[in-house]
């Protein structure tokens, strides 16, 4: 692994858990991107689920260089910890003048974990343009429970992010947020590398916690979605502190009072004790 | 004229920022059964109306709103599928030529 290596702040961690994604753009380097292409057209070596990343892939080999770059070490470190399952790669390929989109979706199952997530990088080693498609994620989508495709019916949502970047871009996705291919309407064809991890240690404190208890991981947890319905919201907010109790490890974490006030339960507290 | 050979269903899904027909619109989908355009998926940031009154006014039929359901016991916090799903058509008479 890199010596170098570069942790997310409590507040990109903390903009993480509210938006559910993390850009890093253009941040492999052109001749990487190059070969990239050659990888693909090579194609992938099956990875048993569950492999953990040196197993996976050999050292020097493309996939384990991705990985070793300071930006992105230090991200999945930051959000996974140090040594990380590879779940399963793929890469994904829409051909030019491509007739369809893919509905919106969450990948896999409903997902019950309150403590833990999985972290899917997604590498783009072309540039993409607004023709060439990208991909469509809705930002704070993640924590919603629902299954696969069955959100399929929304075409569009306010807010949404149609994803385009410049060549060597690595997006990082919590495994619940919504998403999908966007049709490519250019006469380009093109690729997203995607591998999709499992941590192996506590999601808990793995990122530079110098500035936990600044005013900025607040202000990046409470923040809004133009697409949320205005009550929904605010239970957006409530799950948010939930999962962020958990990664700071700290039960007493709150914003503007709301999970200390409806858990409040004096009378409760008080039979316990009797 | 046979109805049915000639007029074509148009669909409009609008979410809403609460459960009332004149709150802001959030999210939106079309489908277009005479098949002159095929929105799908990621295709436009910016909603056709502002509100779903707006539609009314530009003469979209509601046909469908979303019931009000109380939270299930237990899983009152959790989210999940956007609530306030208002569906809306408007009847399009296809060309002669179109109509078979």
């Amino acid at each position: 692994m890199s010596t170098t290596r570069q942790l997310l702040s409590s507040a990109q961690v903390a903009r993480f858990v509210a938006h559910g994604f993390l850009h890093l753009d253009g941040i492999v380097p052109p001749e990487m991107n190059e070969e990239a292409l050659e990888v693909f057209a090579a194609g992938l070596h099956a990875v048993p689920y569950g492999t953990p990343v040196p197993k996976a892939f050999a050292e020097g080999s493309f996939a384990r260089r991705l990985l070793e770059l300071p930006a992105v070490a230090g991200a999945l470190e930051s959000l996974v910890g140090p040594d990380p399952a590879v779940d399963h790669h793929f890469v994904h390929t829409r051909e030019p003048r491509e007739g369809s989109a893919q509905p919106l979706h969450a990948d896999a199952l409903i997902d019950l974990r309150q403590d833990a997530f999985d972290v899917q990088l997604m590498y783009y080693p072309q540039e993409v343009t607004a023709e060439m498609g990208g991909t469509l994620i809705v930002p704070g989508s993640h924590l919603r429970r629902v299954n696969e495709s069955d959100t399929g019916r929304y075409q569009n949502l306010l807010g949404q992010t149609r994803l385009t970047c410049p060549a060597g871009t690595v997006v990082l996705l919590h495994h619940g947020i919504w998403h999908g291919g966007r049709r490519n309407d250019s006469d380009t064809v093109r690729h997203m590398y995607k591998i999709r991890f499992n941590p192996s240690v506590p999601q808990v404190r793995l990122w530079d916690t110098a500035d936990l208890d600044t005013p900025a991981v607040r202000e990046e947890l409470a923040h809004g979605f133009p697409w949320y319905e205005q009550a929904t919201g605010r239970l957006e907010i409530l799950n948010r502190i939930k999962l962020w109790r958990s990664l700071s490890g700290d039960p007493g974490f709150d914003i503007d009072h709301w999970a200390t006030r409806i858990a409040n339960r004096p009378a409760a507290a008080q039979r316990s004790k009797a | 004229m046979n109805l049915s050979s000639t007029v074509r269903q148009q669909v409009l899904v609008l979410y809403l920022h609460t459960s009332a027909l004149d709150s802001r619109v959030v999210g939106w989908a079309r489908y277009d059964g005479t098949g002159a355009t095929r929105p799908t998926t990621g295709d436009s940031d910016e909603p056709p109306y502002g509100t779903g009154v707006a539609a009314l006014e530009d003469g979209w039929r509601l046909f469908q709103a979303a019931q009000l359901v109380p939270p299930y016991p237990g899983v009152e916090q959790e989210t999940s599928f956007l609530k306030h799903e208002f569906f809306f058509e408007k009847l399009v008479e296809r060309g002669p030529a179109d109509s078979g």
